[in-house]
């Protein structure tokens, strides 16, 4: 009841919050936000610019074109006894109307093509990071550095309960990733952009980025951020159902931090290499794979495995049956349905301990535990 | 003679097998009114969901299939058509012909229309639901990626571009051969004008759809990979050919917008069209750009520096036809003797509401700051000034226009411009804060938004609420003109309307022109 006061209130008021909020103009992602926000680069100010100017020259026109109209509408009224002229047709006038406008868009188009070649200039592009879509969720991998390679999968981390409104939405509603993307700050990032299924877009406003990933082709974007910050996109391309549940965000940090950072990464590469070729016990494999089934699998399948957009886990003949049936399903997906392949969005530690912990937990007591060279060879065939 | 004097049939014989011109109009205009309740409904479904932020109605992947039938529906079940009704009733009266020159052909491509959107609007009930890729239906997520319902989708387009080039062909044969002795083709109404070269760009593009959906359905069916790079196809081919169709498709839809607003500003204004050839000669370089231009659609998908550069001075020109048309409405206007009945009201909403979505379809054109328009509310903003308060006001300026001449009789005069002052601020508060959201990042096609969003988005939901509902009004308005409207005998129901429709009788009669009109040299087009 007290839900329903509260909206019939916001609804009564909104408007009125509205404008007023409207006129304190802001920018960046904030709320009532009326513009484009000019962020944090050069290219990004450039666009803010030609967006400005060509917005001023159509509210020029626009006001001059829609004051003819209203002097009309107001004084050549036939109730005002207004009696009409017949004039029609004049060279002069057809000219000017053509050729003037027409020399307005060669000046737009100067500078249009100025910041056009400025953003296809992927030249001296100090490091790369290759970006996949997936539905629904982005991979990120730091390719052309020296050691380890650092890639990792970054996914919504608004808990359903904030979308289907049991529990207060957060300050970044839908706007939050469990793993954001990290770059030095004043440094040339070229973007390298994929998608391993259907289109997507990825598309950070603040960044002036928006690229399309298109499975089997690779495009190129690049950002050069002045300043350090958290920045926030989303996915720009229909890509299906969760299209508007893939986020963005990307951690502009000083070049140290990036560094440690990037070092950071490349320990836990080397460390999860090792854990590879580890046996882990039970206990360590259930404990892992709760971690991994609360963050991969709960979203379809319920916090007990009771299900939901997915089948249920609990009592499952597939978690309960046969382990090579169950891995398959869990690696490779079950095409033409939500169930996705895994296999290579979880590395193998994680494959190895979520499958167990499927099978031992929700009174599912099967007993065995799964080791990461059992995904391994089951990789292989 | 008297044997050649008959009415209608009676009964639904007369609509089944007709072969009248106005016959067939009406079941377009109905049919396509139908259709426009349809696509509204699922609208509102659309921005009830997004009243708030949070999933509330519906669940994402029902959402999808919403926005993906509200486009497909509205733009091929309720403005195609509906302009196709219009130019039927129209075009035969405007150039002095007894009917259309194919009639038999005439109604065929209306009957397969209606079993063809019950088949679209079926997919809502089969398996994995209907289609919901968006109306532009990119691959791979329309083919591989698409529920079972995407092949009757494909059957639909395809029966449904048959019906688009049936009526367009019928119309390119009756205004060529049709026009009475001494209708030259620069003596035309700019009605027909549009049309005609509306009805060359549906013959030049229906067929380049239906090559895209033949190419999904062989995705989907026999194994070739026209669109999957994993089998030597690619993705953005799918994005050129539809935009190849869809961008004169965006003209398709206007252009006869444009005749209708030319028809109807000079008559409340009781002044000649200023510039009747340059108008003429805007609509054909409007129509000959729109085959030039359609990858403005596709700035973000990775074309060369050239192709952008290419496609954005293209596109940049189309500004300069445009504003020769808007800016000879406005001078037809200037001292004129102006009078604001609801066909008037519509037609300058419409003037006032399509420049501001040119504005920003120029803004648009700049490719690099399309790169932060690109898919985002901005966009939805823009097509829906030009599609609705466009295309969608222009049609009801028609319909209160020349309903009078149909049937005889009067609409209330009030409850006309209620309808239109209800529509203008339903539509404005939908539509004008969705440039705001655009602008600061909100994404299309998603079913829930981050919380700054909220405001804005709240209102244009009440806005759509309005907006759907002063179309119940106008429902109402044009059912109870037909049933009880005052009786109009004028022939000519405006003072300052000119053209040879309104030399017939008031109703028009079942046949017109039966006998070729005398067209005055004197008085070139209306």
């Amino acid at each position: 009841m007290c839900f329903e006061a509260k909206r019939l209130l916001k609804l009564a008021l909104g408007p009125v919050l509205m404008l007023m909020s409207a006129i304190a103009l802001a920018s960046g992602g904030e709320v009532n936000q009326v513009n484009m926000s000019p962020g944090a680069t050069h290219v990004g100010e450039r666009i803010y610019d030609l967006h400005m100017v060509i917005l001023g020259i159509c509210t020029v026109i626009g006001i001059g074109v829609f004051g003819v109209m209203f002097y009309s509408i107001i004084y050549h009224r036939k109730s005002k006894g207004h009696k009409p002229s017949h004039f029609h047709e004049s060279t002069k006038v057809e000219i000017a109307w053509t050729v003037v406008p027409f020399l307005i868009l060669i000046g737009m188009a100067v500078p249009a093509t100025s910041t056009l070649l400025e953003i296809y200039d992927f030249e001296d592009a100090e490091m790369d990071i290759l970006i996949t879509g997936y539905q629904w969720k982005w991979k990120y991998e730091y390719i052309d550095e020296n050691g380890e390679n650092v890639s990792f999968f970054s996914n919504l981390r608004t808990p359903q309960s904030e979308i289907y409104n049991s529990q207060p939405k957060g300050e970044h509603y839908l706007l939050e990733v469990d793993e954001p993307v990290v770059i030095p700050v004043d440094t040339k990032v070229r973007f390298l952009v994929t998608a391993n299924d259907v289109i997507h877009s990825w598309w950070v406003p603040e960044l002036a980025v928006k690229k399309d990933a298109i499975p089997g082709f690779i495009n190129e974007a690049w950002t050069r951020a002045a300043e350090e910050g958290v920045y926030r996109g989303q996915c720009a391309e229909l890509c299906g159902k969760d299209h508007g549940f893939m986020p963005i965000v990307v951690n502009v940090v000083s070049k140290d931090e990036y560094n440690d950072w990037l070092a950071t990464k490349q320990a836990e590469a080397a460390e999860i290499k090792e854990l590879m070729a580890q046996t882990f016990t039970m206990d360590e494999l259930m404990a892992r794979g709760k971690a991994v089934y609360d963050r991969a699998c709960l979203a379809c399948h319920g916090a007990n495995g009771e299900g939901g957009v997915g089948k249920a886990i609990a009592g499952s003949p597939i978690a309960t049956g046969e382990l090579g049936g169950h891995l398959n399903v869990g690696i490779n997906g079950v095409p033409g349905t939500a169930m996705q392949a895994f296999g290579g969005q979880l590395n193998d530690v994680e494959m190895a301990a979520v499958i167990t912990y499927q099978r031992n937990a929700f009174g599912n007591n099967m007993g065995d535990a799964v080791q990461p060279i059992d995904i391994y060879n089951f990789k292989k065939g | 003679m008297g044997d050649h004097h008959h009415g209608p049939a009676k009964g639904l014989s007369r609509w089944l097998f007709t072969t009248n011109h106005k016959d067939i109009g009406t079941m377009y205009l109905w049919f396509s009114f139908a259709m426009f309740i349809l696509g509204g409904f699922f609208a509102m479904i659309i921005r009830a969901e997004l009243f708030q932020p949070g999933m509330q109605l519906v669940e994402p992947a029902f959402f999808n299939q919403m926005t993906t039938l509200h486009g497909l529906i509205m733009v091929f079940g309720a403005i195609m058509p509906s302009f196709v009704g219009l130019a039927n009733w129209m075009i035969p009266m405007m150039i002095g012909a007894p009917d259309m020159a194919l009639p038999r052909m005439n109604n065929w491509s209306f009957w397969i229309l209606p079993p063809t959107f019950l088949l679209l609007a079926s997919t809502l009930f089969m398996d994995g639901g209907a289609p919901a890729a968006g109306w532009t239906f990119y691959a791979p997520l329309s083919t591989t990626y698409a529920a079972p319902s995407v092949t009757f989708f494909i059957f639909s387009i395809h029966v449904l571009g048959l019906s688009s080039i049936m009526g367009s062909i019928n119309i390119i044969a009756t205004v060529m051969n049709m026009r009475a002795p001494g209708m030259t083709y620069m003596k035309m109404p700019l009605f027909v004008w549009t049309w005609l070269i509306t009805a060359f760009l549906l013959v030049a593009v229906m067929p380049v759809l239906a090559g895209a959906v033949t190419m999904m359905l062989m995705d989907v069916h026999f194994g070739t990979s026209f669109f999957s790079a994993a089998g030597g196809g690619d993705p953005v081919l799918f994005q050129h050919v539809f935009w190849f169709f869809g961008h004169p498709e965006v003209y398709i839809i206007i252009l006869p917008a444009f005749g209708v607003v030319s028809q109807i500003i000079p008559a409340f204004s009781r002044k000649p069209l200023f510039g009747y050839d340059s108008m003429v000669y805007a609509t054909a370089s409007i129509a000959f750009l729109s085959f030039i231009v359609w990858a403005h659609h596709m700035y973000t998908v990775g074309m060369p520096v050239a192709g952008e550069l290419f496609f954005m001075y293209a596109t940049m020109l189309i500004a300069v036809p445009t504003g020769v048309k808007v800016f000879n409405w406005i001078t037809t206007m200037w001292r004129g003797a102006l009078s604001f009945e609801t066909p008037m009201l519509f037609c300058i909403g419409f003037l006032v509401l399509f420049t501001i979505g040119g504005f920003t379809g120029l803004m648009l054109s700049i490719a690099p700051a399309d790169f932060q328009y690109h898919d985002s509310y901005f966009v939805v903003a823009h097509f829906h000034y030009v599609m609705v308060a466009g295309a969608v006001f222009s049609m009801t300026a028609a319909i209160y226009y020349w309903l009078p001449k149909w049937c005889g009789r009067m609409y209330n005069e009030t409850m006309g411009k209620t309808h239109f002052w209800i529509s203008f601020i339903g539509f404005n508060l939908t539509f004008f804060p969705q440039h705001f959201v655009g602008l600061a990042g909100m994404p299309r096609r998603i079913p829930d938004y981050a919380l700054q969003f909220a405001d804005f988005n709240m209102m244009s939901s009440i806005g759509a609420f309005i907006y759907g509902a002063s179309q119940i009004l106008f429902l109402y308005n044009v059912i109870a003109t037909i049933v009880a409207g005052k009786p109009v005998s004028d022939e000519k129901v405006w003072d300052g309307a000119e053209g040879l429709e309104w030399t017939v009788p008031t109703p028009a009669p079942y046949h017109t022109f039966e006998k070729p009109p005398k067209i005055d040299p004197a008085h070139a087009h209306s």
